[in-house]
């Protein structure tokens, strides 16, 4: 990507993030929120963090094809155990990564 | 208990804010640490940190831009994943519009997961007084500039690291760290089983298609299993109270 667009996708995100954070606070008494869309709102962190995690192990390359020799497999599961237990992002990734060199070293 | 004077109210806030840091920096570190490691220079990482605010929303660009998915989806990706921050602004609206713009607009800016989860329930109670908006200045501007000077810390420890550490896994690994523990039911465990198993599917789909095709069907399953929960609750907890019973 050009240094262009790179800048213009970190300015319209920036932009629009700003945008969202203020929109309530600035028209405040003009805008609702529906109440399906305020609930629909509470489900979109869990939905997008699982759909950008999934893939990013499942395709360690990138281009959508599945590969058997995936370290990276085992490593999720046991990170994703440990974030269940310990809640810990620094522990989770700690043993994320640990699991993934073994995994690795050993040819799993 | 409400503050004596706004200075007082900011310090309070600066320091309900730092047992919250040790969650924070690491996350800023590896933001710092991965955007080094994809090529991107010190100035314009630190140009995305400012413009971006939003650790989530930086990781998952950063994660699209590594895989080459077109601007625009980019855009559109971060964008759902700030959402939340619409919600936030409706819920601290009612305590802080009264504020001239040169108030309103920087705090607008500086709103985080953090600095509202500490805000929230205390502006909403009525308990800080008068000067509860310098409260909520402090937390936020605590929160901002340790997440800023973490990114930068983790810049100048990026140039260190070797490729062959495979640091890149660290960005599912974080989304990991932040989805496990915020399923709290079964929608939401729902929301992120269909999520996840759209977007594997649909990975071939062109334009990231298939992360927002998966986002707005784990949405919908959140939704379908959060209605189907709460209608029949009662009959749902009789009947299992049977089976369980010899």
């Amino acid at each position: 990507m050009s240094d262009l667009a790179l800048w213009g996708v970190f300015l319209a995100a920036g932009l629009g993030t700003f945008a969202m954070r203020l929109s309530f606070v600035e028209l405040y008494g003009r805008l609702r929120i529906p109440s399906v869309l305020s609930r629909a709102l509470l489900y979109v962190p869990a939905s997008v963090l699982a759909a950008l995690v999934l893939p990013a192990v499942v395709y360690p390359n990138g281009q959508g094809e599945f590969v058997l020799n995936n370290p990276q497999i085992p490593a999720a599961i046991i990170a994703a155990w440990v974030a269940w237990q310990t809640r810990n992002t620094v522990l989770t990734l700690a043993v994320g990564m640990g699991g993934l060199w073994l995994f690795r070293f050993f040819g799993v | 208990m409400p503050y004596q004077s706004g200075r007082e109210a900011f310090m309070q806030g600066v320091r309900a804010l730092i047992p919250l840091s040790p969650g924070v920096v690491p996350f800023g570190l590896l933001t710092g640490v991965m955007a080094i490691n994809m090529g991107m220079s010190p100035g314009t990482t630190m140009g995305m940190t400012l413009l971006f605010y939003s650790g989530s929303a930086q990781m998952v660009a950063l994660q699209l831009l590594h895989t080459g998915v077109v601007p625009l989806a980019i855009v559109v990706t971060a964008l759902v994943i700030n959402l939340r921050f619409i919600m936030y602004s409706a819920s601290l609206a009612p305590h802080l519009h009264h504020l001239p713009r040169r108030w309103t607009w920087p705090l607008s800016y500086m709103l985080s997961d953090q600095s509202y989860a500490l805000c929230s329930l205390k502006l909403s109670s009525g308990e800080l007084g008068q000067f509860a908006h310098h409260y909520y200045a402090g937390t936020a501007s605590a929160m901002w500039l340790s997440w800023q000077l973490s990114v930068l810390a983790g810049i100048y420890l990026g140039a260190s690291i070797p490729e062959t550490w495979s640091l890149s896994f660290a960005i599912p690994l974080s989304f990991l760290a932040l989805l496990v523990p915020g399923i709290r039911s079964a929608a939401s465990l729902a929301a992120a089983s269909a999520g996840g198993l759209i977007a594997v599917l649909a990975v071939n789909m062109p334009y990231n298609l298939g992360l927002i095709t998966a986002s707005i069907g784990g949405v919908m399953a959140g939704l379908l299993i959060e209605s189907v929960r709460k209608r029949p609750l009662s009959d749902a907890l009789t009947h299992d109270v049977e089976r369980e019973t010899p």
